[in-house]
Order: structure tokens, then sequence, then C-alpha cells
């Protein structure tokens, strides 16, 4: 039950969001019909390629799942008050810790694949926790810090893969072990060779952890009580330094995970990035999306996956250019995101409908 | 001399405002039924009632914030609708809000004109502007100086360029809301100086207060307001601040809770040539010292900012000294952790509510183990017991009379009064050898303040010892047994706290040292 009110806590009904992804698609609709493209075969082709066939229903999921992780990393650090930017660089760091123990050592299954996971979260979890340390300690603005560490990462991420990994000539990782791999071989074969992974299933039980951390245990009562206000977890006697260093790294280990089965899980190995992959970015709006609650991030990143995803139908079934599929999907987060606006064009009928009540 | 209650004045002018049978209805509650209110011209009027009275909710339908759901507004003899305040303002009514509303980088001209600029071709006129400001604020007595910016002045000033904001605007009525919560006591005199200025200028006042002092001392006419009714409406020169408390409670309020004398126990808080450095390289601390013994309440009195506050923290262990020594039971804490402080034995009421004593956004029940969430009662393997929390706060809410729809409510949905109920419940259920008590009934009404000071004296009774500090000096007559003077960071002399002198106590917290009365 409480989980549910969670959801829609911040006096947000259902109906809001439905209509915001509604909006949006109209709006989506008239940028499509400006190009000259038939908006109900655009959208027609991007449910047909979400949910056509089980390949690209599991490759959806493949799409869905590090947004999970990112999003829940965004969330986690915002309930204590903090703005981490840096999703984006952990999630690097995640995929490069796993990618390191993946390749480098040979050791048998049930420990090798166990082994890449942890390192790839606790990469995610001290970059992390750099930030919130210097925050903490030096009263670095954690935006800052975080952004300029997005960068490190993603150098350090190449320095190391080229440096360690990469056989001479290649733009990639050697492969890494078949025992540290997380792909569900069965699952795969049943889905059409879609890259389903134990990453999906860990990002839901992630979902679960983030809640009874924050509102079962001391801790996360530690951790709201500083996000809500600082000056009274001071003179509560809690360790405000210490609770923001603790909740960077939490959020770091969620997107660390993020990378993990990304490296794990779908490519099997580790490439030499030009840019980062983005999903940390996204993270942002997932969580934005959701309101911070888990829940939530687990429905937005479905939305946004599942968009993101799709949107490659579009392109194909007709032919509508990737600029304005990012247009369809950007006015579809604005209006979920900027839900006041809304809530201001429903008023009018919420209060029609009053009325009528009224009057009967 | 200004005379209250000046009938023949009045008679000739008549109502310049008439509220017949307002109602104003919210949902679930009344909160104004069938009022009726007149304000005589060049009459200071108040309106008087415990929170929630309805007070101010009749006023912001005066001012046109609010549309009554039923009854008549007649304003000069005339019939009208106020459905704004852009209207109020048209029809001379202005209001001085609790919360001021200035823009704090804006010098006060640019704040008084704002909205209604006097213009020299596309330029605002500002030469204009200002002699405008400087003739209105002569002829008012409001010493204010139109080109200081709003930041840079203090509180009662900007209180005064509010007043100005609704002269500026041809103001013939002017609503204050709350006006002396947020001054000082020698601001409040000059607050109460200018309204007096105001009314025999010929304008008609109307104050929202629940402080019966500031009745008795302004006001021609008093109208009582109770769960949204009018009780009664009197002149002050007929009635009594007790008389006016029982209407506005509706009960027989005691004024003075019974302090019979007991001698002081052991010493349980002894504070030491405390020292701290404050922001801006400034000792907000110099030096420091008292004790404080069990079954005694210990005052210090003091105006704000002389480093009262400071020295809570450095109890507290909230900031850091530099040097002194605090001990508790004779056990050196000085520097130890807020928590480590609080186990030992301290229970702390803080200033300020809402940024130190409450997490807003947390329910009732979170907030009721904010500082004891820790220890083993609420769970022994990290996860916190809910049904523990649920049991302590359902039994503290019971205790203590929190007025909530439930122990799930966040705490911002309750009543000042009972935020701070819930506080103090918190505080006291921990046992603490020392209470300090930081303004603990500020901002609350008379039933409030009457069941805080009984808890802090039935603490003392326990034997308990009490470390008040309080800018209220009635407050601190009536609690304590000793009482001492904070000046610029420490305690400058004792007063007698059974033999109120006032004219001393002022000497003391504007500086003057105890011996000869020169400034020190």
């Amino acid at each position: 039950m409480e989980v549910i009110k969670k959801i829609f806590n911040e006096k947000r009904s259902l109906l809001v969001p439905v209509v915001s992804i509604v909006l949006g698609l109209l709006i989506g609709a008239i940028a499509m019909l400006a190009g000259g493209y038939n908006p109900i075969l655009a959208y027609s082709s991007l449910f047909n390629r979400v949910i056509g066939s089980s390949y690209h229903m599991g490759e959806t999921i493949r799409a869905i799942t590090p947004l999970i992780f990112t999003g829940l990393a965004v969330a986690f650090a915002f309930r204590t008050g903090l703005f981490n930017i840096g999703v984006e660089g952990q999630f690097v760091m995640g995929m490069t810790g796993a990618t390191l123990v993946g390749v480098l050592l040979d050791l048998p299954w049930y420990i090798h694949g166990p082994l890449a996971v942890i390192t790839g979260a606790i990469f995610g979890g001290i970059w992390a926790g750099i930030v919130g340390y210097l925050k903490a300690k030096r009263g670095v603005n954690e935006v800052i810090s975080s952004i300029m560490l997005n960068w490190t990462a993603l150098y350090l991420a190449n320095f190391i893969v080229s440096k360690f990994l990469t056989d001479p000539g290649q733009q990639k990782s050697r492969a890494i072990h078949e025992s540290a791999l997380m792909n569900i071989e069965w699952l795969v074969q049943l889905m059409d060779k879609a890259r389903i992974h134990w990453g999906t299933f860990v990002a839901l039980a992630c979902v679960l952890i983030f809640y009874v951390i924050l509102w079962r245990t001391k801790q996360g009562y530690e951790l709201r009580a500083v996000g809500h206000n600082p000056d009274a977890a001071l003179y509560a006697g809690m360790n405000v330094n210490r609770t923001i260093v603790k909740s960077m790294m939490i959020s770091g280990v969620f997107a660390g995970l993020g990378g993990v089965f990304e490296v794990l899980g779908v490519f099997g190995n580790q490439t030499i990035m030009a840019a980062s992959p983005g999903y940390g970015f996204d993270g942002i709006a997932v969580a934005l999306l959701g309101g911070n609650t888990p829940v939530g991030v687990l429905l937005a990143s479905i939305l946004f996956g599942g968009l993101s995803y799709g949107s490659a139908g579009m392109s194909f079934g007709a032919g509508v250019p990737q600029e304005i599929i990012r247009i369809v999907i950007g006015s579809v987060i604005f209006f979920v995101a900027a839900h006041g606006i809304v809530k201001f064009i429903l008023k009018p009928f919420m209060s029609k409908r009053a009325k009528r009540k009224e009057a009967a | 001399m200004w005379i209250p209650g000046d009938d023949e004045c009045m008679d000739q002018s008549g109502a310049v405002v008439e509220l017949k049978g307002i109602t104003k209805r919210f949902p679930g509650l009344v909160a104004n039924d069938s009022i009726n209110f007149e304000l005589k011209k060049g009459e200071v009027h108040a309106l008087l009632g415990e929170n929630g009275a309805g007070k101010s909710t009749l006023m912001n339908i005066l001012f046109g914030l609010y549309q009554p759901d039923e009854g008549e507004i007649w304003i000069n003899g005339e019939q009208t609708v106020i459905d704004g305040a852009s209207k109020a303002i048209e029809l001379g009514i202005g209001m001085v809000h609790q919360h001021f509303k200035l823009v704090q980088p804006f010098t006060v001209t640019e704040n008084i004109v704002l909205g209604n600029e006097p213009k020299k071709g596309l330029k605002i006129d500002y030469k204009l502007a200002n002699e405008k400001v400087k003739t209105i604020s002569e002829r008012y007595g409001l010493k204010v100086d139109p080109q200081m910016r709003v930041q840079d002045i203090t509180v009662g000033m900007q209180q005064r360029v509010e007043i100005l904001k609704t002269l500026y605007r041809g103001a013939e009525i002017v609503i204050f809301d709350e006006p002396t919560a947020v001054l000082t006591v020698q601001e409040i005199e000059e607050l109460i100086e200018i309204i007096r200025n105001l009314a025999a200028e010929g304008k008609s006042i109307i104050i929202i207060t629940h402080k019966l002092k500031e009745v008795m001392a302004l006001a021609n006419t008093v109208t009582v307001i109770r769960r949204g009714k009018v009780i009664r409406t009197v002149s002050t020169s007929e009635t009594s601040e007790r008389q006016l408390a029982e209407l506005m409670v509706g009960r027989d309020v005691n004024f003075q809770v019974e302090k019979t004398k007991r001698p002081p126990g052991d010493i349980v808080l002894s504070v030491e040539g405390l020292q701290m450095k404050g922001d801006q390289g400034k000792m907000v601390l110099d030096g420091t010292s008292f004790k404080v013994r069990s079954g005694e309440i210990f005052g210090i009195a003091g105006v704000d900012g002389n480093g009262q506050s400071e020295l809570i923290y450095a109890i507290t262990g909230m900031r850091k000294v530099q040097d002194g020594q605090v001990s508790l039971n004779g056990n050196d804490i000085t520097n130890d952790t807020p928590r480590k402080i609080s186990t030992a034995g301290v229970g702390h009421i803080p200033e300020d509510r809402h940024k130190h004593g409450l997490v807003l956004d947390f329910k009732l029940s979170e907030n009721m183990i904010l500082n004891t969430y820790f220890k083993p009662e609420y769970g022994k393997s990290g996860l916190i017991d809910e049904k523990a929390m649920d049991s302590v706060t359902t039994r503290l809410v019971e205790e203590f009379d929190v007025r909530t729809s439930g122990i799930y409510t966040h705490a911002r949905a309750l009543s000042g009064g009972n935020q701070q109920k819930a506080i103090i419940a918190r505080e006291l259920n921990k046992d603490p050898d020392l209470i300090i008590a930081v303004q603990p009934t500020r901002g609350l009404d008379i039933g409030a303040i009457e069941f805080v000071h009984k808890r802090l004296m039935d603490a003392r009774n326990e034997g308990k010892a009490v470390l008040l500090v309080s800018f209220e000096l009635d407050e601190l007559y009536a609690l304590s047994d000793r009482i001492e003077v904070m000046y610029e960071g420490k305690l400058v002399g004792e007063v007698d706290a059974d033999q109120r002198d006032d004219e001393r106590l002022g000497l003391l917290m504007a500086g003057n040292t105890d011996h000869d009365g020169e400034r020190s």
C-alpha cells in the first residue's frame, strides 16, 4: 500500500502523466505532419517495433535495463539533497571495472561473474564517493565536480582499455571470458537472440532495495533527514558529511551496476569510446519523470527505453528522420516533467466535471 | 496627548468600513461565521484572536484576496465588491503583511514606487519619487532613508517601508497583520508611536494580533474573534487583559504559572569562559560563564544577536568553541558531538523549530524519534521498528495533547503550537537532566504559551535544570529563578528575578555595565 502511495505522491494522479504522454505524442505528430511524414504510420511502426516480435520485445527490455539503474542512481542522490549529474562517469567506471575482471582473470563461473559485477559496482561507488568526499570535506559543488569526473572517467576508461585490454590495432577490448558473462542463454534463444541478461532482474531487485534502504532502515532515515533538512539532521546528531558520502556511494553503485551489465550482459567487450554512452544523462530525465520514487523510476524507464528503442522503427517504417524522433521524445518528456502545464490544461475539464456533479 | 477612544471625533466621521454578516467557508471548516465588523474613522481597531480563529481570513476578504460566501462589504457608506487587491488599493485600503513583500536588492524608493512609478518620458523619475517618499515619511515620523537598499536595513525599517508603500498608494485604511511578531522591544515602541501618528492624521487602522499587551497599548476598540465568530466588540478603556484573554480562549487563563520557592540542587550545567569566533572573525562568545543547578530555571535575557544562539550551539555541540569548558554533571562535554551531548542528558527545544526542531516533510511519527532513532528500542538490525516508533508517537501525542489528524500527518501540516508541543514532548521524553529552551513560545497563542510554561515549570519542579533563553521579558520573569543579561558574547549582570526592574534590565541589555551605568 505504501509503495502504491509513493508512486502517486507529490499530489499526482495517474491521469496527469497519461495526459502528458498523449500531449507529447500529439505535439510530435504535429512536428511530423509539418515535416510531411505520416504520424499514424510512424506511431504504429513505433509500437510494432516495441511489441511486434519476441526479438524486439527482448531488445526493448535490454534498452530499458540500464535506464532503471541510472534513473535509480540519480533519484537516490536526489533524495539526500544531492544532484548527481555524474552518473554517466560512474556508469563508465562500472563498465571498466567489470571488463578488467572479465578479461584479465580466468576463474570458475560462480566466482568470476559475481566478482566482475561487484568490482564494477565498487568502481562506480568509489567514483561517486570522490564527489561526495569533495563536497563534504571541501564544500565543492557536486554538480561541478561530477561533470569534471565524467570526462575523467571517459578518458581513464579508454586509457585502461587500450593499454591493458586490447590487442594491437583493435578498437575494443579482448572478449570477456565466457565465465564472467551475464547473459541468460536459454532466454536469448527463446527470444530470437535478443540480448537478455541477468541485469534486468538485478535492476528490478534494485528498485526494491532502493525502497527498503530509504524507507525501512535507520540509514535511510538519516539519508532522508539530511535530504529534507540538513540543519535538523545536525541538530539530531547525525553526521551530515558522512551521510553525503554514503549517499553518493550508494548512488554510484546503482550507476556502476548499469555499466557492468552493459559489458557483461550485452556486448561482451568494451570499446574505446569517442563519447560516453549517454545512459547517465538519460537517467536524470528518468528520475525526474519518475518523481524520484523507485516505482516511478521503473515506469519512466519503460517509457523512455521503449520510446528510444521504438524510435528506430519510426525511421524504418515511416521514414521519419532521427531529428524529428528526438522532438517526439523531447515533447513527451517536456509534458511529463512540466506537469504543472498539464494540470493547467486539464483544469477547465476538471472544474466542468465538478460543476456537473454539483448540479446533479 | 493622544487619547484612546476619542468618542466625539468618531461620531462625527462615522464608519469607514462596515462588514455585515460575512461568512467564508473552506472545505471542512467555517473560517468566518456571519461576522459583523465596523471600523470608524481615525480609530485603531484591534482584531484579537488565537491562531486559526479566522482574523486573517476576514482581513484577506477586506483586502480582496478572498471572496466572501455571504455578507456585504460597505466602504465609506457604499456597498462594494472587492474582487482583488488592486480594487482594495483603489478604495484606499492598504495592508502591511506579516511577511514583508519587498525586493531585497532594490532601494527603499524603488520598492515603494514599484508598479506605480512616476515617469519622465520612458524613464522613471527617481528624483520625484525620492522626494515624494521623503515627504510622506517625514509627515508620519517614519524614519527611512529612501536611498538605502532594503537588504541593508533592519527588520523594523523594512516594516516602515511596507507602511510607506501603503501610504504612497493613498491608503486611508491600513491593515497590520501581526505587526510586532518580528520586532525587537525597541522597534515595537517605535511602531506604536507610528501607528498613533497615523491615527492622529485621520487614518483608520486595523491590527490583527493575538498579543494582549499591544491591544491595550494601541487600540481604541477591540473585536475578539473565536472559531470564526465575533465574541464581543469592546472599547479598550472598558476591559482588561484578563477579560480579553478569557474572551479569546473561551475559558479562564492562567497568566502566571505557579512558581514555588524551592532550594536549588547540585550543579548540572557549568559553562566556563567560552570563546567562539563568528563568521566575520569577530568573537561571538567572549568569555561566557554561568552555572545552572537542578531544580532551577536560569533565564538569559538580552537583545537578539548578542551571542545567545551561538551559546546554545556551543553547549549542544552544534558548533565548536575555540576555548572554554562546558560540563554536564561534572563531566567535560566541550566540543563533543551533538549526539553524545544529547544522550548524556540534554534536551533541546531549539530557537527555530522549522530549521532545527523538525523535518517538516517527515511524518509526525518520524519526527518523534529524530534524535533517538539510533537506539536499540527502535530496531536492532538496522531496520526501523515502525511499531515502536508509532507507539511512542501515539503515547506522546496523547500525553502532550498534540492536535493532529494522525501520527502519519506530515509535521508541516501541524499548527505552530502543535509543532512546538511535539518538539517539547520529544525532548522531555528523553528524560534529560538539562533542558535548554530557546524562545520556546515564539509565535504561539495564549493557550499554547500556557501549556509550554507549565511543562517547563513542571520539569523544574521534578528537579531538572532548565536553561531558558528568551527575548520576552514577561516570559523570563514568569519562569526564571535567576536572570542574567547577555551582551556581546558574555553575561554582563544579574537582575532580581522576583523584583522586576525594567529600567536596569534595559540598561544592561543596551550594554551599560552593572556598576556605574557607563557604557562599557
